[in-house]
């Protein structure tokens, strides 16, 4: 098998009592969609903070590209390829949808620090720009404001700003929430043209979205992984039905 | 340098934290609970020391003049959260600066319409005048140690309220989950205003006990705000302990900076050049300590993080 | 309702107008109210670098004009005196040359607002407030107890500092050097605020976690944006001592940070000329409610609380009926 991409090794991190991850290991191979499920409150989000660089965990090691990047923070991880979205779409509201993208390509060029050049016209970043908008079909909605935008199309969004970085690999959570039978079988297309440029760890909820994409699922259940797999490892394995798919209404 | 200065020193250190801590704990309960920064707490200690002086003046007892302080700080500031202050709690904190800001204006004119540009005086009364001597041979003014015996009175009863109490868990909750503390149904609004009264209230007594040490006038809140601000800051926003550790440690290192820095420089410059540099440095002292807080933990020593 | 780029036009020239009408009418008192209104916007549209494109609110700006102002003070009162600022390592004479002044100005001014910026920075909301308008205050009072520059009572220069080839002592002069300036920074700041830094500055003001996981060190984005906003207010620091040559705390009183935010909100927030419709505002409302009442500050500050509470676009934004974003 192919080297991991990335690759977490036995994360703990506690708050107070609370172990929200409790000796977790992952890892993301190349060409492949793992997606990481679990109840609510099972840690999922403590375990991408920590994987994106904004949580440092209580010990273990996350390793990128085949690099120790424990100690980096949010921004070097990020200029290493690693594409994050989120679940409420973080995007400036105030930009237009181009000026979204063209963030993306300003931090993946590393060219902050241009005082004098006007960003919008720059035609290199421009052009990286529009390709990822095209990408997404939002190549038309460029000059729009984003808080004009509907739920769908700001996650699409989210996905075109994730795709300037350049990525080796993309980090989504919940991409499909709020979406409806449409918006979510678009995405689930296009995730499966992504994973072939770079592999993508996925936090979903949607079931029907998992068990159609995942090529691997890891269920994450009290800060523990407690089974992972193939689709049918993980649809025939009685613990995770105890713990996790038995809940499934409820979470 | 005796060591009888040194305590005499310390104890005034304590005093002015006292001081400090009654305006810095009703400025973190109202950011606690409220989410607001609020520049016009000056206004409110300026307020009390204003009203303590009129009613000291009238009447000629300091017992009502204390009592009048409370009152009006607690009065203006239920006037000024009903009219303007609960406006400002969904803004951002820009807004509320600003607005806060117009309030000091208007509160420092006013009073400067009222009462004249002349400053104003508080006898400290016969009963607390003088001097006692206290353990080691300390001859200490019976007011300062007045005020530091309140102050801690002060800050006892706060902690009780907030522990022990029910407005005390209410004020807890608002911090938490102000949905869930409305979802009891507990009327906020009033709780809100009855919390702002009540930092009110600190200011104007800090106020009016400083007022009798020293001159009540227009716009004596605003160093003592900043010195607030500066407090909180060391101390972690939002807690009544912070505050009270954060005055007393910046309390202590004004004054006793102010007293020993001059000393220090003298051992080795000129006596004239060591009291310049000795008192230019001890009046960025408390900063400094700021700095260092901040480059440990920027969340102030008793903040989450 | 006025496109905003057309209002900016309007603003500036109005600014330009009103000094040259004075000089035809042979009022130099509106001369020298114009040069006023054009130093203050200029320390304004420092401060609204800060925080209107980066949501920084600073509180504690009066610390970079004053700075700004004693680095004029403290060279020309050498030069008058004919002393050397130090002889050791080497030597340093005062000077009055306004561009060595704007430029010691402006050096002095940008370290410090490294140095607090660094340290502010490490907060954020409530606090970085509380923090810059302490550190804002430590300059006042170490400029209070520093007796070697006047002290409390200030430093006068007695004569206005030269420029080659123009006689500065002649108000209209001197206002065509303010007015040349502004209009200099205006347009830097302009360019600034539609470069790659400008996107980044406000992307990481509109949604810090956004701008972080597309790789922009917001801290580092920040603190560059508050340096050059403390050297924008450090140079105005120096021209308002020139304007006045006289320079005193009163420069670093947190009432000074205070003014300097009332006339980006009066203007408008994140408006690049707000702080000169801002400014002008203030110093007309001084000027005829001054002579109303001696206590016209109350007035100030219920306009102040209007603006705030129901009229947040400011002058710009009533004039443009919009609210406006940060850049374009």
């Amino acid at each position: 098998m192919a080297e991991a991409i990335l690759s977490v090794s036995d994360i703990h991190k506690s708050f107070g009592a609370l172990k929200a991850s409790d000796g977790i290991s992952l890892d993301l191979f190349p060409g492949e969609i793992h997606a990481l499920i679990g109840p609510n409150g099972a840690g999922k989000s403590t375990l991408i903070k920590q994987i994106a660089g904004g949580l440092k965990p209580d010990s273990g090691r996350v390793h990128f590209c085949g690099q120790d990047v424990t100690t980096l923070n949010v921004p070097e991880r990020a200029r290493m390829g690693l594409a994050r979205t989120f679940q409420i779409s973080a995007l400036a509201m105030s930009f237009t949808v181009l000026e979204n993208v063209m963030l993306g390509c300003v931090g993946e060029a590393r060219g902050v620090f241009s005082f004098f050049r006007p960003v919008m016209t720059h035609p290199g970043l421009l052009k990286r720009a529009h390709a990822a908008l095209d990408r997404v079909a939002l190549r038309d909605f460029a000059d729009v404001t984003t808080s004009e935008l509907s739920h769908g199309q700001r996650r699409q969004l989210e996905v075109a700003v994730a795709l300037t970085l350049n990525p080796t690999a993309f980090l989504m959570d919940e991409p499909m929430a709020g979406l409806g039978a449409e918006g979510s079988k678009a995405l689930t297309d296009l995730l499966a043209e992504l994973k072939q440029e770079a592999p993508i760890l996925l936090v979903e909820h949607d079931m029907d979205a998992v068990f159609a994409l995942a090529d691997r699922i890891s269920v994450l259940v009290y800060g523990k992984i407690i089974a992972t797999g193939s689709v049918d490892d993980i649809r025939s394995n009685a613990d995770v039905r105890s713990a996790y798919l038995g809940e499934e209404d409820e979470a | 340098m005796t060591t009888i200065l040194f305590f005499e020193q310390l104890l005034n250190g304590l005093q002015f934290g006292v001081m400090l801590f009654l305006m810095a704990a009703g400025l973190t309960l109202i950011f606690g609970v409220m989410g607001l920064i609020n520049l016009a707490h000056g206004s409110l200690y300026m307020v009390g020391a204003f009203a303590a002086a009129a009613v000291a003046g009238w009447t000629g007892s300091f017992a009502l003049a204390l009592v009048a302080s409370l009152a009006a700080a607690a009065m203006f500031g239920a006037i000024i959260e009903l009219t303007i202050i609960r406006r400002l709690y969904a803004r951002d904190h820009l807004d509320q600066v600003l607005a806060t800001f117009a309030l000091i204006l208007i509160f420092s004119e006013a009073t400067r319409w009222v009462f004249g540009s002349f400053p104003l005086f508080l006898n400290v009364p016969d009963a607390l005048s003088g001097t006692v001597m206290l353990p080691g041979g300390i001859q200490y003014s019976l007011y300062r140690l007045t005020i530091i015996v309140i102050g801690l009175i002060v800050a006892a009863g706060l902690f009780l309220l907030i522990s022990k109490t029910r407005v005390g868990m209410r004020i807890r909750a608002g911090e938490n989950d102000r949905e869930m503390i409305g979802a009891l149904g507990v009327d906020i609004s009033v709780l809100y205003t009855l919390v702002f009264a009540l930092g009110a209230a600190l200011a104007g007594l800090s106020g009016a006990l400083v007022g009798a040490i020293q001159s009540v006038e227009v716009g004596m809140g605003e160093p003592v705000l900043i010195l607030a601000f500066v407090v909180i800051v060391i101390g972690g926003i939002g807690s009544i302990k912070g505050a009270l550790a954060g005055a007393i440690l910046v309390g202590v290192t004004d004054t006793m900076g102010r007293t020993l820095l001059p000393i220090l420089f003298g051992t080795f410059m000129e006596a004239s050049s060591a009291t310049a540099v000795g008192s230019a440095l001890a009046s960025m002292a408390i900063y400094i300590l700021m700095a260092g807080v901040l480059l440990y933990k920027p969340t102030g020593l008793f903040g989450e993080a | 309702m006025l496109p905003e780029r057309l209002l900016n036009a309007v603003i500036l020239l109005t600014l330009l107008a009103v000094p040259l009408a004075a000089l035809a009418l042979d009022e130099p008192f509106i001369i020298t109210l114009a040069t006023k209104v054009t130093i203050l916007a200029l320390a304004g549209v420092g401060l609204n670098l800060a925080l209107g494109q980066g949501g920084l609110v600073s509180f504690g700006h009066a610390a970079y004009f004053g700075l700004g102002g004693y680095a004029m003070g403290i060279l020309a009162s050498h030069a008058q005196s004919f002393t050397p600022l130090m002889e050791v390592p080497f030597l340093i004479e005062g000077t009055k040359s306004m561009p060595v002044i704007w430029i010691t100005a402006i050096i002095v001014s940008s370290l410090a607002a490294l140095l607090i910026g660094a340290l502010s920075l490490r907060t954020s909301g409530v606090y970085f407030i509380m923090v810059t308008l302490a550190f804002g205050q430590m300059f006042y009072y170490f400029a209070i107890s520093w007796p070697a520059y006047g002290g409390e009572d200030g430093l006068s220069i007695y004569v206005r500092n030269g420029f080659p080839g123009l006689n500065t002592l002649v108000p209209i002069q001197f206002f065509g050097i303010c007015f040349v300036l502004l209009c200099v920074v205006l347009f830097f700041v302009s360019r600034l605020n539609r470069s790659a830094f400008g996107l980044a500055l406000d992307g990481a003001h509109q949604h810090s976690e956004r701008a972080l996981t597309v790789g922009i060190n917001i801290n580092r984005v920040r603190l560059v944006a508050f340096v050059i906003s403390g050297g924008i207010t450090g140079l105005a620091g120096a021209l308002f001592a020139d304007l006045n040559r006289f320079v005193s705390p009163t420069m670093f009183s947190w009432h000074t940070s205070g003014e300097i935010m009332i006339f980006i909100i009066l203007g408008g927030v994140a408006r690049i000329c707000g702080p000169i419709a801002g400014a002008a505002a203030y110093i007309i409302l001084e000027h005829y409610l001054g002579d109303v009442s001696e206590y016209w500050q109350v007035y100030l500050g219920f306009i102040l609380l209007f603006v705030v509470l129901f009229a947040k676009g400011g002058i710009v934004g009533a004039l443009t009926g919009s609210r406006g974003k940060a850049h374009g």
